[in-house]
C-alpha cells in the first residue's frame, strides 16, 4: 500500500495475500479484490500500517462487488442493509490503532471474511461486519478497521476513481513494486478493474508480468527442504505478530530458524515426548507411592503405635538447622527422603534410624540411612566369602598340583583379620542406601577390616551402581557396595561428633579396662545433659567429642591379635616346612578412646581439622554452632546447645593436601634361596687358571711320587 | 546463576548439598541488586562461594552486554589465613576464580549467539535443550573464548552453525569423563558436576530457559582425577 514504509509491511501484505491465496484456492481473486475497496482510503487518513490491502484504496467499488458476487452464493450469510455506519465507526475507530497488528496477524481470516461477503451490488461494509461478527473477534477488528478505512474512504470520497488514482499514484511513488504487485493480482484475476484505472493500462501489464514473476519466484519450492520462501515468510511474520518479542528485528534470524525447525518437529513430536517423559513419570509415580503409604495404614491404633515407638528421627527439624548453616538438600528433596525413611522403618524392624547423608556419584547418587536394628532382630548376615583367604588357598593348591619340583612359594598371605561382629566397632550400625527417594532401599554388607585398609589406599569415584567393580591397585576386595560401606565407616569414625557431655559411658561392673580388646565401646545418652552454650561450642573444640570409635590401621576398632591364632594353627600342625617369618610380637594398635574431644585431632599440614562458626552473625542469639570438617570435606555437624546432628554430603573422599600417589607394588619375591651352587661366579682369569693347574699338577706329582715310592718299597720287599 | 532467578536456581542446585543459609540468601539478593545498579551491569551472576578456613568468600560477576567480554568479579568475605605466605589472598582468590571459569564454566548450546558484528548476546528465543540433547555432553559449551575450535577438521566445522557453535563443547575435555551428568527428579532437571573442580554444579531444566552454574568449594583442583575414574 501506499502506507508501506518498510519492506516489512510489504512482506506483510504479501503474506496476507499469500495466506489468502492459500486458503482460497479458487477465490484468491476475491481477497485482492476486497483489499482494494478497503484500501480506498488515501494514506493520510490511515493510521500507520493498516492492512496492506488498505493501501489499495484506489479501487472502485463496483468491480469489487461484481467480483464478489460469484462468491456470494457459497459464501456465508447474506447480510443486508447498509446499516448505520456511524455507530460502528466509533467502535471501530479506537480499534485501528490497536489492531493494525492484529489485522496483519489475521489477514487470512479477514481475507476469508471479506471474500465471503456476498455482496450483490450493495457494497456496504455491513455484510463485512456481520460476517466478521460471526468469526472471532480479531477478524472483527480487522474487518472493522478495514471497514472503517473503507467507510472513511467511501464517505468522503464517493468518487472512487479520484482517490484511487491518488492512492495509486502515491503507491507508485512509494512502493511501486508492491503496489503493482497488488494491482497485477487483481488485474490478473479480474479484468473488470481495467476500465476503472483509466489510463494506466499499459503499465500494469508489464508490471503485472514482473510481479507475477517475482511471486512465482517466491513460491518456488526449495529442492532441499520442501519449503518455499513465500510460505516461510508468512509463517514467520505470523509468529512474530503472535508473540510480539522485543526488538524482533534483532532476533529475526533466530525466529526464522525456529520456524523452520518447528515445521519438522511436529512430525516427530509424538514419539519423542513419550520416551523422554517416561522416566519423569516413573519417578513421580514412585514418589507418589511414598506419599500414599501414610494413607494405607490409617487405623488409629496403628497411629498411636507409630507415635509411641518412634524410630524415625525428625529429619525436617535437622534439615532446618542445617539449612541455617547453608548445608542441605532443599526442602522438597528432604521431605521425600523423610518419607522414604519412614517407609524403611515400616518395612524393617528398626530400633533407631538416622539420615546419614548423601554421597554423590558419577551416574547416580546415594542416599544413606544409618540404622540400628532392634535387639535380636538382626537380619541374617550373608556368609561373606573372605576373598583373601580364597586367594591363599588357590595359590597353595596350584603349587601342590605341580609334580615337578618347582620352588614352592614362600608367600603366605597375612592372616585375614576377621571382621567385627555386628553391633560392635565398625559394624555398629547397618546402612541402607537408595539412589533416589522412592526407589527401594538396599542394605549394605558389613565391612571387613581388609576393605577398610585398602579403602585407605585408593581413591575412586562412586558410579552410583552398587554392583560396579572397583578396579584399582591395590585391588579392592569387593565391589562398589563394599567400597561404599568402607567409606561410610571411615567417615563416621572420623566425623561423627557430639557436644561434650551428651553421651556418657555406661556404668559397668567391670570398670577398669584391662582387656586388650579395646576400651569402652558402649555409651549412652546422658539424661542429665544440660546443654552447652552455643558460643562455647564455637569457640572451643574441646567441647565436642567423637562418639564413634576410631578405626585402627588394622581396619577394626577393637584390636585383634592375629598371633594367637597363628599359634593355634601351629599346634594343629601345618605342612609348611619352610621357615615362617613371624613377628614374635605384634604391637597392639591403640586408638584414641571413645569420647575424646576433637581438639585432639591431628592437623593436616597446619590446617586445623575442624572449622567452627556461628550460623548467623546478624542474629547471634538464635544462631547455632556449625562444625565443618576439613579432613572430610562435606561432613558437617550442628548443635544449638541441646540438640545436635551430623550430616555428610559430598563425594566420599578424604582430603589430602598432597596429590594421590598409588602405592608401589611390593618387591618381587625371591624364588630360590641363593646358595653357592647356583650363584653365578665370574669365570676365572688366565692367571688363576694357570695357578690352579699348577697346583693340581703339583698335587698329582706328589701323589705319583708317593706311589712310585710305594712301588719301590714293594719292589724292595720283593727282593 | 543469574541474580534475577537466584532463589529458583538455588533450589535447583540443592542436590549438591551446599547452598546458602536464609540470611545469606536474603542479604545476597539485596546486594546483587545494588551491585547491578551501581556498576551498571547488564547481568549479574552469583558465581558461588569459596569456602575458607575461617570464613567464606561470596563471589559475584557482572556481565556487560557482550557476554564473552571479560567479566568483572566482585567478592565479599573475610580475608583468611593464607597457607602460602607472600601471596596476597586477593590475588590468589582472583586467580582461582579465573581458573575455574576458564576450565568449567558452562552454558547450554543455544543460550548465546554471536552476531556478525562480533558481540555475543543472550538468545532470547532459547527455549531450552530437548531431553535427548540435554544428556549429551556436546550440547554444553565452555563459557569462554574458544580454544579448540580451530583444531577441528573441516568436516566437523561444516556441521557447525557459526552463530551458535562458537565455543568449545565439553565433549573433548581432558581427561575424558571429567564431567558427571545426572538427571534428577526423573527427567526434569539435568545436573552436571565437574570432577576436576569439585564443587562446580551446573543445572538446566530441559525445555525451559532455566540454567546456571554455581561453585561452592574450597577452590582446589582435583589433581587426582585420573586415578579416581
Amino acid at each position: 500500500m501506499e502506507d508501506l514504509t518498510s519492506p516489512k509491511q510489504e512482506k506483510e501484505n504479501q503474506e496476507e495475500l499469500g495466506e489468502a491465496r492459500q486458503s482460497w484456492e479458487g477465490k484468491t481473486a476475491a481477497s485482492p479484490q476486497y483489499s482494494e475497496p478497503e484500501s480506498s482510503e488515501p494514506l493520510e487518513t490511515k493510521q500507520g500500517p493498516e492492512t496492506g490491502r488498505q493501501s489499495r484504496s484506489s479501487r472502485p467499488w463496483s468491480p469489487q462487488s461484481r467480483t464478489r458476487t460469484p462468491l456470494g452464493g457459497p459464501a456465508g450469510p447474506e447480510t443486508s442493509s447498509p446499516a448505520p455506519h456511524s455507530p460502528r465507526e466509533p467502535s471501530s475507530t479506537p480499534s485501528p490503532p490497536a489492531p493494525p497488528r492484529q489485522d496483519l496477524a489475521t489477514p487470512p481470516q479477514s481475507d476469508r471474511t471479506t471474500s465471503v461477503i456476498p455482496e450483490a451490488g450493495t457494497p456496504s461494509p455491513d455484510p463485512l461486519e456481520q460476517s466478521s461478527d460471526k468469526r472471532e473477534s480479531i477478524p472483527l477488528h480487522t474487518s472493522q478497521s478495514e471497514r472503517n478505512t473503507f467507510q472513511q474512504s467511501q464517505q468522503p470520497k464517493p468518487h472512487l476513481c479520484g482517490p484511487r488514482d491518488v492512492s495509486y499514484n502515491n503507491a507508485k511513488q512509494k512502493e511501486l513494486r508492491f503496489d503493482v504487485f497488488q494491482e497485477a493480482d487483481s488485474n490478473s484475476d479480474c479484468d473488470l478493474q481495467l476500465p476503472a484505472p483509466g489510463g494506466s493500462e499499459g503499465a500494469p501489464s508489464m508490471l503485472e508480468t514482473a510481479i507475477q514473476n517475482a511471486k512465482a519466484y517466491l513460491l518456488k519450492t526449495s529442492s532441499k527442504s520442501g519449503f518455499n520462501l513465500y510460505d516461510h515468510l508468512s509463517n514467520m511474520l505470523t509468529k512474530i505478530l503472535n508473540e510480539r518479542p522485543e526488538n524482533a528485528v534483532d532476533i529475526f534470524e533466530n525466529i526464522s530458524q525456529d520456524v523452520k525447525m518447528a515445521h519438522y518437529r511436529k512430525k516427530f513430536d509424538a514419539l519423542h515426548n513419550e520416551n523422554e517423559m517416561l522416566p519423569t513419570y516413573e519417578i513421580a509415580e514412585k514418589q507418589k507411592a511414598l506419599f500414599l503409604q501414610g494413607h494405607l495404614e490409617g487405623v488409629d491404633q496403628e497411629l498411636e503405635d507409630e507415635i509411641a515407638e518412634n524410630a524415625l528421627p525428625n529429619v525436617m527439624e535437622s534439615a532446618f538447622y542445617f539449612e541455617q548453616a547453608g548445608v542441605g538438600l532443599g526442602t522438597d528433596e528432604t521431605y521425600r527422603i523423610f518419607l522414604a525413611l519412614k517407609q524403611l522403618t515400616d518395612t524393617h524392624p528398626i530400633q533407631r534410624c538416622r539420615f546419614w547423608g548423601k554421597i554423590l556419584g558419577l551416574e547416580m547418587n546415594y542416599i544413606v540411612a544409618e540404622v540400628e536394628f532392634r535387639e535380636g532382630e538382626d537380619e541374617e548376615e550373608v556368609e561373606e566369602e573372605d576373598v583373601a583367604e580364597e586367594r591363599d588357598n588357590g595359590e597353595s593348591e596350584a603349587d601342590e598340583d605341580e609334580e615337578d619340583e618347582l620352588p614352592k612359594s614362600f608367600y603366605k598371605a597375612p592372616q585375614a583379620i576377621p571382621k567385627e561382629e555386628s553391633r560392635t566397632g565398625a559394624n555398629k550400625y547397618v546402612y541402607f542406601v537408595c539412589n533416589e527417594p522412592g526407589r527401594p532401599w538396599v542394605k549394605l554388607p558389613p565391612v571387613i577390616p581388609a576393605q577398610i585398609v585398602i579403602a585407605r589406599k585408593i581413591k575412586k569415584f562412586f558410579t552410583g551402581r552398587l554392583d560396579a567393580p572397583i578396579i584399582s591397585y591395590p585391588p579392592f576386595p569387593g565391589n562398589e557396595s563394599n567400597y561404599l560401606r568402607a567409606q561410610i565407616a571411615r567417615i563416621s569414625a572420623g566425623t561423627h561428633v557430639s557436644p561434650l557431655g551428651f553421651y556418657q559411658f555406661g556404668e559397668e561392673e567391670g570398670e577398669e579396662e584391662e582387656e586388650v580388646e579395646g576400651g569402652q565401646n558402649s555409651f549412652e545418652e546422658n539424661p542429665d545433659f544440660e546443654g552447652i552454650q552455643v558460643i562455647d561450642l564455637v569457640e572451643s573444640l574441646s567441647n565436642w567429642v567423637h562418639h564413634v570409635q576410631h578405626i585402627l590401621s588394622q581396619g577394626r576398632c577393637n584390636w585383634f591379635n592375629s598371633i594367637q591364632k597363628n599359634e593355634e594353627e601351629e599346634e594343629e600342625g601345618e605342612e609348611e616346612d619352610e621357615e615362617k617369618e613371624e613377628p614374635d610380637y605384634i604391637e597392639q594398635e591403640v586408638g584414641p578412646p571413645l569420647l575424646t574431644p576433637i581438639s585432639e585431632d591431628l592437623e593436616i599440614q597446619n590446617i586445623p581439622p575442624w572449622t567452627t562458626r556461628l550460623s548467623s552473625n546478624l542474629i547471634p542469639q538464635y544462631a547455632i554452632a556449625v562444625l565443618q570438617s576439613n579432613l572430610w570435606p562435606g561432613a558437617y555437624a550442628f548443635s544449638n546447645g541441646k540438640k545436635f546432628e551430623n550430616f555428610y554430603i559430598g563425594w566420599g573422599h578424604k582430603y589430602s593436601p598432597d596429590n594421590y600417589t598409588p602405592p608401589v607394588p611390593p618387591p618381587v619375591y625371591q624364588e630360590y634361596p641363593s646358595g653357592p651352587e647356583i650363584t653365578e661366579m665370574d669365570d676365572p682369569s688366565v692367571e688363576e687358571e694357570q695357578a690352579f693347574r699348577a697346583a693340581q699338577e703339583a698335587v698329582l706329582l706328589a701323589a705319583e711320587n708317593e706311589e712310585s715310592e710305594e712301588d719301590e718299597d714293594e719292589e724292595d720287599d720283593y727282593d | 546463576m543469574d541474580a534475577d532467578s537466584l532463589l529458583l536456581s538455588l533450589e535447583l542446585v540443592s542436590g549438591s548439598g551446599q547452598g546458602l543459609s536464609p540470611d545469606r540468601r536474603a542479604s545476597l539478593l539485596t546486594s546483587l541488586m545494588l551491585v547491578k545498579r551501581d556498576y551498571r551491569y547488564d547481568r549479574v551472576l552469583f558465581w558461588g562461594r569459596i569456602l575458607g578456613l575461617v570464613a567464606d568468600y561470596y563471589i559475584a560477576q557482572g556481565l556487560s552486554e557482550d557476554q564473552l567480554a571479560p567479566r568483572k568479579t566482585l567478592y565479599r568475605g573475610a580475608p583468611l589465613l593464607s597457607p602460602q605466605v607472600q601471596i596476597k589472598e586477593e590475588t590468589r582468590l582472583v586467580s582461582v576464580i579465573d581458573q575455574i571459569d576458564k576450565a568449567v564454566a558452562i552454558i547450554p548450546r543455544g543460550a548465546l549467539f554471536k552476531t556478525p558484528f562480533g558481540p555475543t548476546h543472550v538468545n532470547r528465543t532459547f527455549e531450552g535443550l530437548s531431553l535427548s540433547e540435554a544428556k549429551k555432553l556436546s550440547s554444553y559449551f565452555h563459557f569462554r573464548e574458544p580454544v579448540e575450535l580451530k583444531n577441528k577438521t573441516l568436516l566437523e566445522k561444516a556441521d557447525l552453525d557459526p552463530s551458535l557453535d562458537f565455543m568449545d563443547s565439553l565433549e573433548h575435555d581432558i581427561p575424558k569423563g571429567s564431567w558427571s551428568i545426572q538427571m534428577e527428579r526423573g527427567n526434569a532437571l539435568v545436573v552436571l558436576r565437574s570432577l576436576l573442580w569439585p564443587g562446580l554444579t551446573f543445572y538446566h531444566a530441559p525445555r525451559t530457559k532455566h540454567y546456571g552454574y554455581i561453585y561452592v568449594g574450597t577452590g582446589e583442583k582435583n589433581m587426582d582425577l585420573p586415578f579416581m575414574l
